[in-house]
């Protein structure tokens, strides 16, 4: 029973639980166990609250029993990237520099959860600070990819990605500044949707970069994904830059696609994201699946995005800009790690001591590009630039959009590598991100859902659409996922 | 060197930043209290504190508060403005940067008119920009600074007031009337900001704090010199002294062949002279950039002009009426202009004093009581009301002049009503003649030989009698009246 629990989707969990047939403390149970049998393999979890898990689930078969009306989602479990703020349960961003410390207050999309009846299981792992794209860089080791334990999850949010390739949980949250949902989706085989910039709220999102860090769903089906982006998505009062919009109808357009029938919709591949420096294999499923959006009706263009190339140069000053500012409070002042603090040394030097001793070596690199770029006399040639490319790249989205309902690509240029296989070569990292660039720049929605396998691993087709647009992002990949098999991980890697 | 020899060499130019607290219920971007005094650290929550994950929300009223001060002090309103990061690392800065206006603030280019002497002079706005305040560290330990401090506290109630700052540009050509125009400037500005109801202003209190700027070049050249930004300069008085003694200061080290060092320099209150602090050419590098939790400010301009339309009457205006209601001389006019008391006239009469009795009073023992005090009038702990109650008690003889400034002095000490004053410390003139004739009696059987003189024809000898009987009567008898009785009673009349 356990372990068919774990290979539910979270729909068919959801409508288990609503019918009776399960309480959604079994199905919280099950999640836990499977957690307790693989995650010493996986390490996707930094922390598991199995307490908080099954209370949350026993209030919600006591809201059942007492014949109240649940949300779609109610006592589904969840995985919570430990980059969200959650009331009483420790968030490290994967630092060591907030080892120990307990929020005070719960992230509008925590609250959100909470009170959907979703059951949270705990936080997973990432890389410190959400910076990287393999979840090397957390402070509290990597984790594994249920692929192949020997390969990344991608990253930052590998945590939250393997924990549903492993069968840990159905639904994960994730945040993506540059692809950290996606490409993490890609590598592992599951969904993963970028919404649109300040379509969910960001309070109580710790910081990577304010103009680009975006949270959203992670899940085994696009339908699974649009059920919580439903859940998470909406204005809120707390965040200026969030969206005081309608939520963009994800489950209707999940539902739609679903059938199968993407008739005249206006496709158009991205001529920029693809070619030298991918995987052939890459290219080759990712061709595959061009075709069955063919064969599913749609009309496939290629359009030309030419700053696209310009994405990668113009994010990493962008973010580093951002990230060394909204990494300043770490400080040892107020919360987190102080190290040093003898009584004699002077503030400064507790400073630095904590913060040579509490920030990796990503961290540290990108703090000092940054402080550098926003540096009088280089801000107009670092930052200012990087702004105008930005413009640029928005204004290449807006022409391709005029000619094309969603654009496609590879999620990723390549599928899931061995762990420390890039550790020594920030570039080779930087690059996984090519492809999930662009719509982060744009503040525009995408999604990647698994499309096929290269040399036994998983691919991802990435789906973007214009701002506010991400029912389009939906629909298309429903109905792609409708027309191929799903790909699972071979049962002998965590057998 | 005196103040008078730095003026036969050296022209000074002078500027000024004003930082305001507004008033506003909440702070500048949480909902947290702004209220002054409460426990430390009892008015804060994520956001003012700076946790991860927290994000700010602008204060709508402390923009339209911005606005409204743009508008009165003449400046344009950006129709679209941002709000940036300022860069630093500092304990009573939760976020280690500060929330502010950079190259895109709310106001510009206005400019705000002081009367000094009868001269006006334009002080250019350059600026109001609104921002965060910090919060509040205290060093503990023998120095009270931040070095050689056993340990500091931080209080982060303030951090997240909002804040508004208001920059002149240079001003030039107000010679020796350079620290006097500086006062003036930042006491209408504040008449302003009370006028508007955007701040209580209390510069003791910190929600006013101005630095500084001055510089020297000598008379007939066109560059000027180089400045240093005076701190800790915590009240109108202040401002004024700040201004002289750099001026003197500099001015012995420009005459000595030396330079002036652009540094930041910190006002003392009790020498009345400044310290050097922070060296401007050590200063941090802001890396100011746009803030991106924010979005941009764009107030509507239906707004702005609605905002406009309903100014209340400003100072200026209100004197002016004042002096033209009251009829008031252009000398007295310009007397009570720098004793900062028109208002306070204008009020007084409106409370039902004559104009004569309230500009006396304002000019006279107030304003000399302002000064004992180090304070300024306007800020005495007495309202005009109380003042009109005062004259109306002396017109009406229930007191006596000086008894009279025994109660302002009552007043200012503890801020009680003046008929209060009045009843519990028995302060009516004595008038009830069996009490002074029997006093008068006492005096005269206790001074046998004075009383024998003045029965002689020497009536001016009747001095010490009279101080004897109000001593007797509590100083509180009409010394005439008390004089009439004696002559009657020694048949000198």
């Amino acid at each position: 029973m356990s372990t068919d629990l774990t290979r539910s989707t979270a729909t068919e969990l959801a409508g288990l639980i609503a019918g009776g047939e399960v309480s959604a403390v079994e199905v919280a149970q099950a999640h836990l166990d499977r957690i307790s049998e693989v995650d010493d393999r996986l390490h996707a979890f930094l922390v598991v609250d199995a307490d908080g898990a099954l209370r949350a689930a026993k209030a919600v078969d006591a809201r059942r029993a007492a014949g109240e009306a649940l949300g779609p989602l109610a006592g589904v479990p969840l995985a919570m990237k430990d980059i969200v703020v959650t009331e009483g349960l420790p968030t490290t961003a994967g630092s060591k520099i907030l080892e120990g410390w307990v929020p005070p207050y719960d992230a509008t999309i925590s609250r959100r959860i909470k009170d959907a009846g979703i059951v949270m299981l705990g936080k997973t792992n990432l890389d410190e600070f959400a910076m990287g794209s393999s979840t090397e860089n957390s402070a509290f080791g990597p984790t594994h990819n249920p692929w192949d334990l020997a390969r990344v999850p991608g990253g930052s949010g590998g945590g939250s990605a393997a924990a549903i390739a492993g069968y840990e949980a159905p639904l994960a949250i994730g945040t993506d500044t540059g692809g950290s949902i996606r490409q993490p989706a890609a590598v592992t085989g599951t969904v993963g949707a970028k919404p649109t910039y300040g379509g969910v709220s960001r309070y109580g999102l710790i910081a990577l970069a304010s103009s680009l860090d975006q949270a959203g769903p992670c899940a085994r089906t696009v339908l699974d994904a649009a059920l919580l982006h439903e859940v998470i998505a909406g204005h809120d009062p707390c965040d200026s830059t969030s969206i005081a919009a309608p939520v963009p109808p994800v489950v209707a357009a999940a539902r739609d696609g679903a059938r199968g029938d993407l008739t005249g919709v206006r496709v158009g591949v991205v001529r920029e994201l693809g070619g030298a420096g991918y995987q052939s294999g890459v290219l080759a499923a990712f061709q595959d699946a061009v075709e069955t959006l063919r064969k599913l009706g749609a009309d496939v263009v290629e359009v030309s995005c030419p700053h696209f190339d310009y994405a990668l140069a113009a994010y990493y000053l962008i973010l580093p800009s951002e990230c060394s500012s909204n990494l300043a409070r770490y400080d040892a002042v107020r919360y987190g790690l102080r190290v040093g603090d003898d009584g004699v040394r002077p503030l400064e030097e507790v400073m630095s001591l904590t913060r040579e001793a509490g920030f990796g070596p990503e961290v540290k690199r990108r703090v000092m590009i940054g402080t550098y770029a926003l540096s009088a006399g280089y801000y107009d040639a670092y930052y200012g630039q990087a702004q105008k490319v930005r413009t640029l790249i928005s204004r290449d989205f807006a022409a391709a959009f005029e000619q094309a309902d969603v654009l496609v690509s590879p999620a990723t240029p390549f599928v899931a590598f061995g762990i420390g296989e890039r550790v020594a070569d920030p570039m080779a990292m930087y690059v996984n991100d090519l492809c999930t660039l662009p719509a982060s720049l744009a503040g525009t929605p995408a999604i990647s859902v698994p499309c096929g396998l290269s040399d036994g691993l998983p691919v991802g087709l990435q789906i973007m659409a214009p701002a506010l647009g991400d029912d389009r992002c939906y629909r298309v990949a429903a109905g792609y996922e409708s027309a191929v098999e799903r790909i699972v991980p071979p049962a002998e890697v965590l057998a | 060197m005196t103040y008078e020899d730095v003026l036969t060499r050296y022209a000074p130019v002078i500027g000024l930043e004003t930082h305001v607290e507004l008033g506003t219920v909440s702070k500048m971007f949480c909902g947290c209290s702004t209220a002054f005094g409460a426990e430390p650290n009892t008015q804060v929550c994520p956001v003012c504190l700076g946790l991860p994950g927290s994000l700010p929300v602008a204060n709508e009223k402390a923009i339209e508060s911005t606005i409204r001060i743009g508008l009165a002090l003449n400046c344009t309103i950006a129709e679209w403005c941002r709000f940036a990061r300022k860069n630093y690392f500092y304990p009573d800065m939760p976020k280690n940067y500060q929330i502010s206006q950079y190259d895109e603030p709310l106001c510009v280019n206005g400019y705000l008119d002081v009367e000094v002497n009868g001269e006006s002079y334009r002080v250019g706005i350059e600026r109001v920009h609104l921002e965060e305040d910090t919060g509040k560290n205290t060093h503990v330990g023998r120095s009270g600074r931040i070095h050689g401090a056993d340990y500091s506290l931080v209080d982060y109630n303030r951090a997240g007031i909002p804040l508004v700052e208001i920059v002149t540009k240079p001003v030039t050509g107000t010679g020796a009337l350079a620290p006097e125009v500086a006062r003036t400037y930042v006491t209408e500005l504040r008449d302003i900001l009370r006028t508007l109801d955007v701040s209580d202003v209390r510069m003791e209190q910190g929600s006013l704090r101005c630095d500084v700027n001055t510089s020297l070049h000598p008379l007939g050249t066109t560059e000027w010199g180089t400045r240093t930004e005076t701190k800790n300069v915590n009240s109108l008085r202040s401002v004024e002294r700040a201004v002289r003694s750099e001026m003197l200061r500099q001015a012995e080290i420009l005459d000595g062949g030396g330079k002036i060092t652009q540094e930041t320099r910190h006002f003392i209150e009790t020498t009345g002279d400044t310290r050097s602090g922070r060296s401007k050419e050590e200063a941090t590098d802001y890396r100011y950039f746009p803030e991106p939790d924010l979005v941009p400010l764009a107030p509507d301009p239906a707004w702005v002009v609605q905002l406009r339309a309903t100014l209340p009457e400003l100072p200026a205006v209100r004197r002016a009426r004042t002096r033209e209601t009251l009829g008031i001389s252009a000398e007295d006019m310009r007397q009570m202009a720098n004793a900062g008391v028109v208002d306070l006239v204008g009020a007084t009469v409106e409370a039902g004093a004559p104009v004569g009795e309230a500009r006396n009073w304002w000019l006279g023992y107030l304003a000399q009581k302002a000064n004992e005090r180090e304070t300024d009038a306007a800020d005495l702990r007495i309202t005009p009301a109380q003042v009109a109650r005062i004259v109306s008690l002396v017109g009406d003889g229930t007191l006596s002049v000086a008894l009279g400034r025994q109660v302002v002095d009552a007043v200012l000490d503890t801020g009680a009503d003046v008929d209060a004053v009045v009843a519990e410390r028995g302060l009516q003139v004595v008038s009830d003649t069996d009490v002074l004739a029997k006093a008068a009696d006492e005096a005269i059987a206790a001074n046998p030989d004075v009383a024998e003189k003045v029965r002689g024809g020497k009536v001016n000898a009747v001095g010490p009698l009279i101080g004897a009987v109000r001593k007797a009567t509590g100083g509180q008898a009409d010394a005439a009246t008390v004089r009439a009785i004696l002559l009657e009673k020694l048949g000198s009349q």
